[in-house]
């Protein structure tokens, strides 16, 4: 048979060339007690440490002050919403998650002080990135974000979020909108912090 | 899927069905599908802070044989949406899907031509979990939602029901071009 150079005919590979490969490797004796401990310190020591463990849903630790969480619609201090309907949110908006369409108020249906007021406002959180542009371009600081973060649905539909979702709940002296500007004040006063609670002929059963 | 599956409507089904639905939520092993920032977010919750073990979901199965939850956590390119597709096909059922992150969720700010615009149009997604990335508790929190909807999951005749009862509410609803705003 003629010679297959593919075929090894010396002790170049195979069995032979393992085993004089492993008779190379000294053989030491185990290694003393203190030296097996020394590679055992890091996991010694763990055993001591307090757990850092954060027990979510039973202790809510509170998140940084700053976190960005889901977006709020504020109201002025008579209940009156600060959102113009100016949309600069949504030109913001690196996503395009943010919708606004802005209407007139009416002598009947007053809902932000001046001429605008947002309509139709929803935020979809499926594309929100949390960025905070959008409370950067706000002109009135009427969208704001809350450390509210626990978001997530089942429902693609539900994580759109309306204005009705978005917007804060009245607090003491507020009242719902629509009503009329507080007596005697234009909205620059209203800019200027000058109001500072609601005046009973703000009442809409006065101007129902 | 098993015997489970024949039996009658009645008393040994719900009880059958809170039993398996109790053992499912409690031992739900994640496929990791980590694609993009979700997934160091994803790691957190699995690592010591976030521990999900405590839910008894601390194996990341590298095999997806092994697994019955996939966490689909970031952008979803379109080369990587068959390989998505694959991996789900290949878990055993019954098999949930989260949709970890805006990306995975409806494509994010990355509304362009090489993102699938959601993954929902290649598997079908049980949880949306919206942040970008989404810190591990809203993980948690999402998971914790799963759970809830896995423990009172219909078996069976009852399943049959639920379905059809699903695909007539998806029938009444109303139609997409009907709708306002972000919503069409």
């Amino acid at each position: 048979m003629a010679e297959n150079p593919l075929v090894p005919t010396s002790g170049e590979f195979g069995l032979e060339k393992a085993a004089a490969e492993s008779a190379m490797i000294p053989n030491e004796p185990p290694a003393s007690f203190a030296k097996q401990l020394q590679g055992f310190w890091v996991t010694l020591r763990a055993m001591f440490k307090k757990p850092n463990t954060v027990q979510y849903p039973e202790v809510k630790a509170p998140t940084e002050a700053r976190f960005h969480g889901r977006h709020q619609l504020n109201r002025h201090e008579d209940g009156l919403e600060k959102c113009i309907g100016c949309e600069l949110c949504a030109w913001a908006c690196p996503a395009d998650a943010i919708l606004v369409e802005g209407a007139n108020n009416t002598e009947g249906a007053q809902f932000s002080p001046g001429e605008r007021y947002g309509a139709v406002y929803q935020i979809n959180y499926l594309r929100c990135i949390f960025c905070g542009l959008c409370i950067e371009a706000c002109p009135t600081r009427a969208l704001t974000m809350t450390n509210e973060y626990e978001l997530a649905d089942n429902d693609r539909g539900k994580l759109i979020f309306e204005k009705e979702d978005l917007l804060a709940p009245l607090r003491q002296g507020m009242l719902m909108p629509p009503h009329p500007m507080y007596p005697g004040s234009d909205d620059g006063s209203y800019y200027r912090g000058e109001v500072t609670g609601s005046h009973p002929s703000q009442e809409p059963t006065h101007h129902a | 899927m098993g015997l489970e599956e024949k039996l009658p409507s009645g008393f040994a089904l719900t009880s059958v069905e809170k039993l398996a639905g109790y053992m499912r939520k409690n031992s739900l092993w994640p496929a990791t599908f980590g694609l993009a920032c979700c997934a160091i977010e994803m790691m957190a919750a699995g690592a010591g802070r976030y521990d999900l073990a405590r839910f008894g979901m601390e194996v990341f199965r590298a095999s997806p044989r092994q697994a019955d939850l996939m966490i689909v956590a970031g952008r979803v390119s379109n080369k990587m949406a068959p390989v998505l597709r694959q991996i789900y096909d290949q878990m055993p059922g019954p098999k949930w899907v989260i949709a970890m992150g805006a990306c995975a969720s409806s494509g994010g700010m990355f509304n362009n031509y090489a993102i699938v615009q959601g993954v929902d149009h290649v598997v079908p997604v049980d949880i949306y979990l919206p942040g970008c990335p989404p810190r591990p508790e809203m993980l948690m929190d999402a998971i914790l939602k799963l759970h809830d909807h896995i423990g009172h999951e219909k078996l069976g005749v009852n399943r049959a029901q639920v379905i059809r009862e699903v695909e007539a509410a998806a029938l009444a609803a109303k139609p997409t071009h009907q709708l306002n705003g972000l919503l069409r």
